[in-house]
């Protein structure tokens, strides 16, 4: 936090001249907020990984104070500076930060047990897909921002990304099919070139996934989804299986499709279109920079005029790339953070993911370990599509950066992510003598935990011959 | 599944490590390129965020400042001199790049040259408003506007005038005509800015050009001078006779070279009377039959011929100064072509030369036979004016010695005195010099030229070039009289009349 408010004081001078005691505002209730959400997480699952939350709360707060001093500058061009707690895209993203915070907490306030959630995969990864068709069924009207369908808009200001939701949806499906499958994915195969290959029906659900992914490609026109639902489900499988040809099998797939919606775009068009002329903005951003390549172009410049070390808090000009608030934040901080501001804000993503994998480790249930793998994956893989898109590793593609970007869906999606992630690796970190059915003493999952935990525990006896309990690593 | 989470792991880290690399790949190894790209509205908000220094001329006359504006550049440009010192000044435009002065001192203008270090901590210590530092210029602003009415008044209203002070290589007054008003190109308004200059890069009399520095032409009769300075370092006296008379016929050809209308060139005459009526016989001859190519090119060089001299030792050459060239004088099979060295010898055939060439020579002679380098950045100051640089005159060469300069002298003060000069008197001064009457194609009007110095009290005072482009015959009289009134601005100044 002092690190937050250091950079809001350090940009609000630069801008302003002075340092007015505005920037306090928003900063008092972030601590707030992160404050009351860490003792809440003490109470309610008081064995959790105690840094998820504070490295969160550092993207969280680096983005809000970024979008505040946007409306900083902005209001500083109209001659104000006085901007009141919640107005403004810093104000309703601090908003959307304390809602977001207030859906995590009451999630883990109801989900006691992360294994409760598999009662409902079949219900909530049905959701899922509802929510992730819903913009591709709408008229473009409701479901179309800047060229992607992947909204539900009500009115003109209001819209939520249905597909942030969906991801965690979906991964519970994903994991709850998968631990009943893993047996006959993994065991039956056919061995070529030493790469052990799935039996053709066991293909299916993958297959389905694919096509799924690929729907949302052509139809939301949308790679960044596509590319972490897919993602999501290949490295679920392959965790689950254990085998290298899931991983192999979907690269292809996924390049193969790919490559298919890029040929196609260029020589049908219709639906492929759009993919075409992303990738094609990626491979010569600079052939029509001021109009096609624009927003990458002015990202790359804005990026490069940061340099080194950037041109300071508050003295760049992130206002002159496009998109600055949602797609392009990590750009427009990039030029004020410099390489280095960004590696650092990179390493705490990188931490997030990591600590995220090591709860997954921790767990002794197959769906924990299934779910916040691919949790803390996705995490990793949006950070990576977004920022690889900014900065021209990838094409460029409509993801948010999570906890930064401004947007409601996405921070109430990530939070709830974050806040499930806390809640197994409190049950990774719980001493294993002190026994879960202690644990879930909710009125609601009374008589649930012994049926639940038969099911995970038994597979995970029977699946993997190597023991995991007590595995600190 | 322990194993595998870790692997995703791994492969988390390495999607994080690629980002890495290509962060460092964008923000490192091309910032630079980002950073200064065409496409980055950055560079110009930060170019016009601080008040640019200004360029004066000799005595403070503002030749370009920055005045804050309202608008999102903070400060514009302009040029209180207009036209005038358009060719030296340049501009600098918004996005239509930049020239001449505004380019070469750009970083130290904009202040962020290397000698400003002090100047910028100084500032964000003391909380002051940075800003650029000011160049001010060797010219003289009186022989600058004498120059520039008496081109714009000339016959042909096109060529160029340049004057230096011989004793240190200062530029004093360069113009070129005819010229343009540099002005509209540094608008905000971007799209009237690139308007303005694409009109005056497709003006047929090509404006833009620097006729005194970015073009050659044939020199005509000022070449002699060349001649003459082979011939007096061969050990030749102006007393020397040599033989004239109205045509001479060089070996291995039938094209006979004769002597311009009005000349009168016995067939007995001295080198310094053939000098002072620029009798061409007698040069051609003298050239094939005692100097040769060889030692005319040697001479050439030494004053500076086929290496553009370097104006503030700027080795970018942002005054976009050209070479003077004297051609091979041989045939295709690499032989001395006699009939090429005869024509070379009076500044016709493959001879071209600058008009800044041209004042070079005069000042050589002047001066005693140092060349002085050439210069136009008399100091850079810092905002609160302490100098950070002032120039030091240096002689980048010494093509004649000390009796052949004085010698040449004599002989230019004669052409002068007695001779086709006549019209470059100033009363009171000694003043020296050579017209020249240049053929550049058949069918076109002559050039006129016209090279030389004033001295006073056998010191010299100033050299000038005037180059009059297709004035016909008498081009080079008016050349002569246009060097005249230039050279006497500049005496006046020095309050030596």
């Amino acid at each position: 936090m002092v690190l937050v408010g250091g950079y809001a004081a350090a940009s609000e001078a630069a801008l302003v001249g002075r340092v007015s005691l505005g920037f306090l505002g928003p900063l008092i209730t972030l601590t707030a907020i992160f404050f009351a959400a860490h003792l809440l997480i003490r109470w309610l699952a008081p064995h959790a990984d105690p840094v998820l939350l504070p490295a969160v709360a550092v993207v969280n707060g680096f983005g809000v104070m970024f979008l505040h001093r946007l409306d900083v500058a902005d209001l500083k061009e109209h001659g104000t500076v006085k901007i009141p707690l919640f107005s403004g895209q810093g104000g309703r993203q601090l908003m959307w930060t304390l809602l977001a915070v207030i859906c995590a907490v009451a999630v883990l306030a109801v989900v006691r047990d992360h294994r409760s959630l598999s009662r409902y995969a079949y219900t909530l990864g049905l959701a899922g897909i509802a929510l992730m068709m819903i913009p591709a069924i709408l008229p473009a009207r409701f479901s179309s921002i800047n060229g992607a369908k992947l909204w539900i808009r009500f009115g003109s200001f209001f819209a939520i990304q249905p597909g942030e939701f969906a991801k965690i949806l979906l991964l519970v499906y994903f994991s709850y099919y998968l631990v009943r499958k893993r047996e006959v994915l993994s065991l039956a195969s056919k061995r070529i070139l030493g790469i052990d290959f799935p039996r053709g029906r066991d293909l299916g659900p993958v297959l389905a996934v694919w096509l799924l992914s690929l729907m949302v490609l052509i139809f939301e026109k949308d790679l960044g989804t596509s590319l972490m639902y897919f993602g999501m489900f290949v490295v679920t499988l392959y965790v689950a299986t254990e085998r290298v040809s899931w991983l192999i099998i979907g690269l292809l797939l996924f390049l193969g499709g790919a490559f298919l919606a890029y040929f196609l775009g260029g020589t049908v068009g219709g639906p492929f279109a759009n993919f075409y002329e992303r990738a094609d903005i990626w491979l010569h951003p600079f052939a029509d920079p001021t109009n096609k390549g624009y927003q990458l172009v002015q990202s790359l410049l804005g990026l490069g005029t940061g340099g080194l070390f950037g041109s300071g808090p508050g003295a760049g000009r992130p206002d002159k790339v496009p998109l600055v608030q949602s797609d392009f934040i990590f750009a427009g901080m990039g030029e004020e953070i410099g390489l280095f501001g960004l590696t650092a804000l990179l390493a705490v993503y990188l931490f997030i993911a990591m600590r995220g994998l090591r709860a997954a480790i921790g767990v002794r249930d197959s769906f924990g370990k299934l779910f916040a793998g691919g949790l803390s994956f996705t995490l990793g893989l949006q950070v990576f599509v977004i920022v690889g898109g900014v900065s021209k590793l990838i094409p460029l593609t409509g993801q948010t950066t999570p906890f930064m970007s401004a947007g409601g869906s996405s921070l109430v999606a990530n939070w709830v992510l974050i806040a499930l992630l806390v809640r197994i690796s409190d049950a990774a970190r719980r001493p294993a003598d002190g026994s879960g059915a202690g644990r879930s003493g909710g009125p609601a999952a009374g008589g649930g935990p012994v049926k639940l935990q038969d099911l995970p525990t038994e597979m995970l006896r029977a699946g993997s011959a190597s023991g995991h309990v007590g595995d600190k690593s | 599944m322990n194993a595998p989470l870790r692997r995703a792991g791994v492969v988390v880290l390495v999607l994080f490590g690629l980002l890495f690399a290509n962060l460092n790949w964008v923000q490192a190894y091309k910032a630079d390129d980002y950073r200064n790209s065409d496409y980055n509205p950055r560079v110009q908000i930060s170019e016009y965020q601080h008040q640019r220094g200004t360029i004066e001329a000799s005595g403070g006359v503002l030749l370009a400042q920055s005045a804050a504006t309202g608008d999102n550049l903070k400060y514009l440009r302009s040029y209180p001199q207009g036209a005038q010192y358009a060719h030296l000044v340049g501009f600098k435009g918004v996005n239509l790049g930049s020239s001449g002065i505004e380019k070469l001192e750009n970083a130290y203008l904009q202040g962020n040259a290397d000698s400003q270090v002090t100047d910028r901590w100084l500032a964000m210590l003391t909380g002051k408003e940075p800003s650029g530092g000011n160049v001010l210029l060797t010219l003289s602003p009186t022989a600058q506007k004498v120059a520039y009415d008496a081109l714009a008044n000339s016959s042909v209203h096109k060529g160029a005038v340049v004057a230096l002070d011989p004793t240190t290589g200062a530029i004093l007054a360069a113009t070129s005509a005819p010229s343009f008003d540099p002005n509209p190109m540094a608008s905000h308004d971007t799209q009237a800015a690139v308007d303005a200059y694409d009109k005056l890069n497709k003006d047929s009399n090509q404006p833009l050009l620097n006729r005194a520095f970015s073009e050659t032409y044939p020199p005509g009769s000022t070449f002699k001078v060349i001649d003459s300075a082979a011939a007096l370092s061969a050990g030749m006296k102006p007393s020397d006779v040599l033989q004239g008379g109205p045509a001479y016929t060089p070996p291995q050809t039938t094209h006979t070279i004769p002597n311009e209308q009005g000349v009168v060139c016995p067939d007995q005459i001295t080198l310094q009377q053939a000098l002072t009526v620029s009798c061409n016989t007698a040069f051609s001859r003298l050239a094939v039959e005692k100097i040769g190519a060889d030692k005319l090119k040697q001479t050439a060089q030494a004053f500076g011929f086929e290496k553009a001299p370097l104006i503030d030792q700027d080795s970018r050459n942002v005054m976009g100064v050209v070479a003077s060239h004297t051609g091979s004088m041989l045939d295709q099979n690499g032989q001395v072509d006699q009939p090429t060295v005869a024509l070379s010898a009076i500044g016709q055939s493959n001879v071209r030369m600058t008009p800044l060439q041209g004042a070079l020579i005069a000042a050589t002679v002047a001066n005693g036979g140092s060349q002085m380098r050439p210069y136009l950045i008399n100091k850079e100051l810092t905002s609160d004016r302490t100098p950070t640089y002032v120039a030091r005159p240096q002689q980048q060469s010494r093509p004649i010695d000390q009796s052949v300069a004085s010698d040449l002298q004599t002989m230019m003060v004669s052409v002068v005195e007695n001779g086709t000069g006549r019209k470059a008197q100033i009363s009171g001064l000694q003043v020296g010099g050579k017209t020249g009457t240049a053929e550049n194609g058949t069918g076109n009007p002559e050039h006129g030229w016209f090279i030389g110095f004033a001295m006073k009290n056998g010191k010299p005072v100033a050299a000038v070039a005037v180059f009059l482009q297709q004035a016909g015959l008498s081009g080079s009289g008016e050349a002569a009289g246009i060097a005249g009134k230039v050279m006497a601005a500049i005496a006046r100044e020095r309050g030596l009349m």
